[in-house]
């Protein structure tokens, strides 16, 4: 009803905050001086998950949509004193959820951004409150969502390493212990500098926990890196070579970045799990890691499932906004597989470089050797030395290569797949509650047959059934709503940070290019006097 | 310079490229007999090389005028210098090698198969890298072609060769054909015989103290030029498989820049194009670096190879001439035949004579060649290299001054 009226957007900035409610008052009246006066019921109410409320909150709500929808400049609505303080919650935190949605949206600055923030309000009038239990489920809730939108990169006082690799104990129960180190202002942890020794397993177990908890709400969960048989068997056997310290080396960098995705992540570092993970001195032994690694086991499960399912969603369901996203994400997951294994040819090739740069500097030296003209002689060795130093420039090259670039696009197809598995779990919330909602239409059958065949008893518990599942639906509609709130903010941070992290990684591999030409040129320039010298 | 050649479409000789390109060789031309491959037409399995030559020699009909040749023709002519006893003492110029389009062939044959399993774009650029490289070989081959007759114009005896006058001048075909397969093995045959009884002369230790030290010399060097110039190649290629890789990443780069609009694609877009001028660049050091290195190892190879020989038909000589000694003293002993004995000891003392005198200025001239091409090779080679790695450093600082400036 109030979706239909178009308004122009009041111009809200600090001493104005009063005019939405205002301007509702005007439009709604009778409702919406019932909605004031009886504030502060629903307000309470709206924080218990399941709420069996009627009406009031659900049009108190859908008018609050509408006037927020339209104005994207709501962000600064801070509370006053003219009304409660409750009220004041409800609607700044109202206001700001949607509107943290739409700075982003705008930011694409195609008005389709705003059609899904108004079928919200359309079909599901209780997402505001949805919304604001969601938000108070988190501790800080406010604070936390004007950090996210007021900064533009990442102020976080919170840096991770993971350093200093140490082998512990022998054979085939030894391990690798790294070092995880933390430096942060953050009050919530109990020092400001420490570190903690960690293994393997421990990542792969706070992955899993995590995953437990948050993958449910639609959170894009950082995959850790893969378990190798064949990589941690060299190491355990002691084969002290090159192959064995890239090994580590590369897990190493792998567990920091990983760690680095998961602090950045507001939830995630929230979760008491992460913080016992970088503090606590002792971790118990995680179980279940020992055959699977999370990201595959958890890919696993629900590919199964999904299988089939997905077949119907496609058809009967369709939101724009999520299947462009979906969309991208697939053709973006080819493309980024494909890079990727160029880059791994091109890292191939350039060991090859290396190896027969170094054979072929050697074969100039002997040539040099044989060479009966002094002058030539001379300067074929400083050739053959030319090239030796070319040989140490391709392979570092070919390690800037990799570990630059290949492990960035490597890093990034893992986490595309965690972004579908979101899409996904989205998918399946959908499918739950509209098959709550078939199972309620054939208890309302039941019930209408009972009615008919006029059985009381029986009409009885087909009463309760029917309450018992429009709970089900009111609250499977929510966790929808809920999830693809938390999915679409996920992506769009998770486009954020993608988008940084390859510019900058990039930046630094061209960095690095940028390095070798240089070096090349003070190798060639200290060449060609000895070349000009031959007589 | 050779960039542009390589640009060009169907015109395979650019405007740069007439005149002696005597790439391994330092020569100085003549006015008198001046030899170049003014053009080369490449038919399906033959190349036909046109030979334009200039002299001011009386022994010619006209001044300048061209014919056309083709491989089989320029063999033939190496063949007979050899065969020739006169040139015995002389660093007779190796032949050019095969023109081999083979491999370019199959290449440019599997892309055509394949056409219909990749983009448009794709098609086209790999289309073009391939007939780059077409390019690439053909103009190889003239060059080695051209440095042949150029060696022999260059030397001052076999400058006057019948047959080279006649390869030269007469413009109907020299009707040489191949070896077929009788001739081919009796080559072989006689190639094994040659090695066991070069065995037997290089055992021989030589009197003369010049000789002896370039028997040794040549032996060694041989060896290691054969060697680096394997491992030269080996080398390349890697590089240029490199350089193939970064083109394809510049590709992908280009489709994940053009599938939206916003700044991350805009950067992706950026680094693509940046990536396609630096793998030009990177093609291109491989490029040179087959000219200025691989070449001049290979052309070295087959240099050192005829040195090689040289001494062999001296060595030959000299046991010839121990032998003709001993035979002498038996036919003295004996008194019986001797004045056959002895004519037959004075020619080969004569042709021994004869081949050594002019050994030994030939090997000081190889010398003095050899070290005048390394040093032009390889100052060209530092200077290309310097080139393109200024080249490269310019392209990244300005593509990361741009891309830095918009983050």
């Amino acid at each position: 009803m109030a979706a239909s009226s178009p308004r122009n957007p009041p111009p809200l900035r600090g001493a104005e905050n009063q005019d939405p409610l205002s301007e509702m008052a005007d439009e709604d009246s009778d409702e919406g001086e019932d909605i004031f006066v009886g504030n502060s019921n629903p307000v309470a109410e709206s924080f218990q998950p399941d709420t069996a409320n009627g009406e009031e909150p659900a049009d108190l709500f859908s008018e609050e949509e509408t006037s927020t929808a339209v104005n994207s400049s709501i962000t600064t609505f801070k509370s006053n004193g003219v009304h409660s303080d409750n009220e004041n919650d409800l609607f700044a935190e109202v206001s700001v959820e949607l509107s943290m949605e739409n700075p982003s949206t705008t930011a694409k600055t195609s008005g389709a951004e705003f059609t899904p923030s108004l079928t919200l309000s359309a079909t599901q009038p209780r997402s505001m409150e949805q919304v604001g239990y969601n938000r108070t489920s988190a501790t800080q809730p406010r604070s936390m969502e004007q950090l996210e939108e007021e900064k533009d990169e990442d102020s976080f006082d919170m840096d991770v390493a993971v350093t200093n690799p140490e082998k512990i104990g022998d054979g085939m129960n030894a391990y690798m212990a790294y070092k995880v180190s933390t430096r942060t202002t953050l009050p919530m942890f109990r020092n400001r500098t420490f570190s903690v020794w960690r293994r393997f397993s421990d990542f792969l177990g706070l992955y899993e926990k995590l995953s437990v908890k948050h993958s449910l709400n639609g959170c894009i969960i950082p995959p850790p890196p893969e378990k190798s048989v064949v990589g941690m068997t060299k190491v355990k056997v002691g084969k002290e070579d090159s192959s064995s310290a890239d090994f580590v080396e590369r897990r190493r960098a792998a567990l920091e970045r990983y760690l680095q995705r998961v602090v950045c992540h507001p939830s995630l570092l929230q979760d008491p799990d992460v913080r016992e993970f970088l503090e606590r001195d002792e971790l118990p032994r995680a179980v279940g890691t020992h055959t699977l690694s999370g990201a595959g086991f958890l890919k696993m499960i629900n590919r199964a499932s999904d299988a089939v399912s997905k077949m119907t969603i496609k058809i009967s369901y369709s939101d724009a906004w999520f299947d462009n996203k979906l969309q991208e994400v697939e053709s973006e997951d080819l493309q980024l597989r494909k890079l990727h294994a160029v880059v791994d040819s091109l890292v191939n090739h350039r060991k090859e470089l290396c190896g027969n740069t170094a054979v072929f500097a050697k074969s100039m030296a002997m040539l040099g050797n044989s060479e009966d003209n002094t002058a030539l002689s001379r300067a074929l060795s400083q050739l053959a030395e030319v090239e030796d130093k070319m040989e140490t420039l391709h392979q570092e090259q070919a390690a800037s290569d990799f570990f630059i670039l290949a492990e960035l696009l490597a890093d990034y197809i893992r986490l595309l797949g965690a972004v579908r598995g979101c899409f996904e779990q989205r998918m399946k919330t959908w499918q739950r509650w509209q098959e709550a909602q078939s199972t309620l239409q054939k208890k309302r059958e039941v019930e209408a047959k009972l009615l008919w065949a006029n059985k009381p008893d029986k009409l009885q518990q087909a009463k309760e059934e029917i309450t018992e599942w429009e709970g089900k639906v009111t609250q499977y509609e929510r966790d929808f709503d809920r999830i693809s709130v938390t999915v679409r903010k996920e992506f769009l941070r998770f486009e954020k940070e993608k988008s940084k992290d390859f510019k900058s990684q990039i930046v630094k591999y061209l960095e690095s290019l940028l390095q070798s030409q240089q070096r090349l040129v003070m190798f060639w320039e200290a060449f060609l006097p000895e070349a000009k010298a031959i007589a | 310079m050779m960039q542009e050649g390589l640009d060009d479409g169907p015109d395979f000789l650019s405007e740069e490229d007439r005149g002696p390109r005597a790439v391994n060789v330092d020569l100085q031309t003549d006015a008198t007999l001046q030899v170049d491959i003014s053009d080369a037409l490449s038919e399906r399995d033959k190349v036909k090389f046109t030979v334009h030559t200039k002299s001011t020699l009386p022994n010619f009909k006209q001044n300048e005028f061209s014919v056309v040749r083709q491989h089989e023709e320029f063999i033939w002519l190496h063949d007979s210098f050899v065969e020739n006893e006169e040139y015995a003492g002389y660093i007779i110029p190796p032949a050019p090698p095969r023109p081999d389009f083979d491999a370019s062939r199959e290449k440019l044959q599997k892309l055509g198969e394949g056409e219909g399993s990749m983009t448009k774009e794709e098609f086209t650029k790999m289309k073009q890298e391939l007939e780059a490289e077409y390019l690439a070989i053909f103009k190889k081959t003239v060059a080695m072609h051209e440095v042949f007759l150029c060696r022999v114009a260059a030397h001052p005896v076999l400058r006057k060769d019948l047959n080279f006058h006649v390869f030269l001048e007469y413009n109907q075909d020299l009707s040489v054909r191949g070896k077929n397969k009788r001739e081919k093995m009796e080559d072989f045959f006689k190639n094994v015989v040659k090695s066991a009884d070069g065995v037997l002369v290089a055992g021989v230790k030589d009197v003369d103290d010049f000789f002896e030290h370039e028997k040794t010399f040549l032996l060694e060097y041989h060896n290691r030029v054969k060697d680096a110039s394997a491992k030269s190649d080996r080398m390349i290629r890697s590089h240029k498989s490199a350089a193939d890789d970064i083109n394809r990443i510049a590709s992908t780069l280009y489709t994940l820049g053009t599938q939206d609009s916003t700044d991350v694609c805009k950067f992706f877009l950026k680094v693509s194009e940046l990536f396609e001028k630096t793998r030009k660049i990177e093609a291109r050091v491989a490029a040179d670096e087959d000219l200025k290195l691989a070449d001049l190892l290979k052309y070295y190879l087959r240099e050192s190879q005829a040195a090689k020989d040289l001494l062999y038909r001296r060595g030959r000589a000299l046991v010839d001439y121990e032998n003709a000694n001993k035979a002498l003293d038996r036919a003295r002993a004996k008194n019986k035949d001797v004045l056959q004995a002895e004519t037959s000891q004075q020619v080969c003392c004569q042709k021994f004579e004869k081949i050594s005198e002019s050994a030994k200025q030939e090997l000081i001239d190889f010398k003095t060649r050899r070290v005048a091409a390394f040093r032009k090779n390889l100052v060209e080679l530092a200077e290309l290299e310097l080139k393109h790695a200024k080249g490269n450093l310019q392209l990244l600082q300005s593509c990361l001054g741009v891309l830095k400036g918009d983050t």
